[in-house]
């Protein structure tokens, strides 16, 4: 439990990181006052502008400098403001950070952290809101993560920080200025890539992360008065994905529904469905049902973006579809 | 300038140059001769070798270097042993990254050679990150990266340099222009194809960047003027631009590498009238090692005898890299996955 609010916490499992380790330094555009949203404000102060750097707008490069700085002695965070301008720094995260331990045959790690916001929230269109993170999850050699409340802001941050790999850290716009529930279990996890079960269930198994853990929390409330007791995931890490903690549940509800915010076409709720049918076909009692968003970019109305986004009573409804339920 | 170097360590140069073109001559041999060691596609440094090596004389051991698809030359300037080089040129476990890197990815972290990009321009953000690095760290550091004249269409060029600029980072960016006729290598006024500048050096030059224009083919014109700028980039004067000029050797205007007329015959050097027609003109006025050899000889530093006597010993040499390549285990189906995450 943390009375922080997502973007303090995270805040301060950076400023922790960089205490601890001269070589962690922050690349991004206008970090040195804040950043876009303020997760870096007053980080300047304390570790000067050589470790809180501001930069050109030139993702691309932003991105390339992290990764030659993480193989020549640094432990780089990059910030790119908007997950939709990651597609101007493709080529150097893809490329090369991905892949440079591999092809040097293990000779050089890459450790570095590209810290990026998403989420359609507030009407900021098709280019400042898109979820993309299936993307990452397709490259082989980077770890993905996703937290989902701000005490996993902190503990993520600090175990993406000392990962010797490179870790794409989401970060969900609409979860920055929250505080955590009272009664969210943050202190039974192990791991930096495990699953957490937030809510036990008997009868289906709802796995979600980021912002979409908080709606699928609403929608097994929802569910269990109607009679529908619910288990729900917090994946946390997308790259690699805890499917041990998958499966057991599974085995226990025999209903899989996979929520997330981004569009369902190509996301990963595909690739979750295909693992877990595959490892638990014998236990499912139903298809495994996904809920994302529709295959259209995101609007910026907020009357359609309200029809864009998946939703408590969305998540309700595709459970009730599982039971035969209208 | 003729003498910044010793005759002992001119004739280690073209000693190096020697070995850095037959061991180019190996991995086409291994191409061309010898049934699926290389099935893609593949680039040699053949005909830059004054280039490569007079930069990489000029840097120190704790320097970074980054470089291209044209990388094994590179590497062996650097002072990498041409049998892990062409080992990993054939995917083997004795290639310096255990067959992961293959011909376009040698990576030679012992020698700071941190990465070899396919990517045209990739190497140029991270070789300016890494000089962020090292001025952050107040070493003396330089970080050098080796790139074709294309690289200068790429806009993460233009990103990185205008980084390097502002910071006044210790990154020297060598440009090898390999597209120069040779009366266009001498300095002055020199169109580029695809690019809208006049010049490439127009480009850094607006972003303020100290820029060079240097006869590639000519390893004692490269050596002192690297050399000067190393020191100034350890100083804090950097970032440098460097155009290397150089003139294609006539068997890159292929798909593939060809060697025309067979391996290089250090007779060629003395009378290039008799090399196939279409060498003789590079052989005469381009070629990095005949223009040395025949300067060192003219000047006394060598005779024709020791210069045959040292090509022999290149051979050699890169006979036994291949002979050391060939040799070396094939990677282990069930560690295809090794070094996915560190």
């Amino acid at each position: 439990m943390s009375q922080e609010r997502f973007i303090d916490s995270l805040r301060d499992g950076i400023s922790e990181e960089m205490r601890a380790d001269p070589r962690v330094i922050i690349f991004g555009e206008d970090v040195a006052v804040g950043g876009a949203f303020g997760v870096t404000g007053g980080l300047a102060d304390e570790f000067g502008d050589k470790r809180v750097i501001n930069t050109p707008i030139s993702e691309d490069t932003i991105m390339g400098m992290a990764v030659g700085a993480s193989i020549a002695g640094k432990r780089p965070i990059v910030e790119i403001m908007f997950m939709d301008f990651m597609t101007l720094a493709m080529s150097q995260l893809v490329n090369h950070a991905a892949k440079l331990h591999f092809m040097s045959g293990g000779q050089l790690d890459v450790p570095m952290v590209v810290r990026v916001q998403q989420g359609a929230q507030g009407g900021w269109g098709s280019q400042h809101s898109q979820s993309l993170e299936a993307w990452f999850a397709h490259v082989p050699g980077l770890k993905v993560v996703a937290p989902g409340n701000a005490a996993d802001a902190k503990l993520m941050i600090r175990a993406a920080i000392q990962d010797d790999s490179p870790v794409i850290f989401i970060e969900h716009r609409g979860l920055y200025f929250k505080t955590d529930p009272d009664d969210l279990p943050v202190n039974d996890i192990k791991g930096f890539h495990e699953a957490r079960v937030v809510r036990q269930g008997s009868d289906v198994t709802i796995v979600s992360y980021s912002r979409m853990v908080a709606d699928a929390l609403v929608a097994a409330e929802m569910l269990g008065a109607k009679g529908i007791s619910a288990e729900v995931i917090d994946l946390r890490s997308l790259v690699p994905i805890d499917m041990p903690t998958l499966i057991d549940s599974v085995q226990k509800t025999s209903r899989l529904l996979i929520a997330h915010e981004a569009v369902m076409q190509g996301g990963l709720g595909a690739e979750i469905a295909a693992q877990v049918q595959r490892e638990a076909f014998d236990y499912l009692d139903a298809p495994i049902e996904r809920v994302g968003a529709p295959f259209v970019p995101v609007p910026a109305s907020l009357a359609l973006e309200k029809e864009f986004v998946p939703d408590p009573a969305k998540i309700v409804a595709a459970v009730k579809r599982m039971f035969g339920r209208d | 300038m003729a003498t910044a170097l010793s005759n002992a360590a001119l004739r280690a140069a073209l000693y190096r140059m020697l070995l850095m073109r037959r061991a180019e001559e190996e991995v086409i041999d291994l191409a061309t001769n010898h049934e699926n060691e290389i099935r893609g596609h593949y680039h040699v440094y053949i005909g830059q070798e004054s280039s490569g090596l007079g930069a990489c004389l000029a840097l120190g051991p704790d320097d970074y270097v980054w470089t291209t698809h044209r990388n094994h030359g590179h590497v062996i300037a650097r002072g990498g042993e041409p049998g892990p080089v062409i080992a990993e040129v054939i995917g083997r476990t004795n290639g310096y990254n255990k067959g992961r890197g293959g011909t376009f990815h040698v990576i030679a972290k012992h020698l700071g050679i941190l990465q070899t990009s396919g990517i045209v321009g990739g190497c140029v953000p991270m070789a300016v990150g890494a000089a962020f690095s090292i001025k952050t760290r107040k070493t003396d550091q330089v970080s050098l990266v080796f790139f074709g004249d294309g690289v200068l269409e790429e806009g993460a060029f233009h990103e990185a340099i205008n980084m390097a600029s502002l910071w006044k980072l210790p990154v020297i960016f060598m440009c090898e222009n390999n597209s120069v006729p040779p009366e266009g290598r001498e300095q002055g006024q020199y169109p580029s194809s695809s690019l809208a500048a006049t010049q490439l050096i127009d480009v850094p030059n607006a972003m303020n960047i100290e820029s060079h224009i240097v006869d590639g083919s000519d390893i004692r014109a490269v050596a002192p003027l690297l050399s000067d700028l190393v020191v100034r980039a350890r100083n804090g004067e950097g970032p440098f631009f460097v155009e290397s000029r150089l003139t294609r050797w006539p068997g890159n205007m292929g798909a593939f590498p060809e060697l025309i007329g067979g391996p290089y015959q250090i007779g060629w050097v003395w009378d290039p009238s008799t090399a196939d027609a279409a060498l003789q003109s590079w052989l005469t006025d381009s070629d990095p090692i005949a223009l040395f050899a025949r300067a060192l000889v003219e000047e006394g530093v060598m005779s024709k005898a020791e210069v045959e006597a040292d090509d022999a010993k290149a051979s050699a040499e890169a006979a036994d890299a291949k002979a050391f390549a060939l040799s070396g285990p094939i990677p282990e189906p069930e560690s295809a996955m090794d070094y996915i995450f560190a």
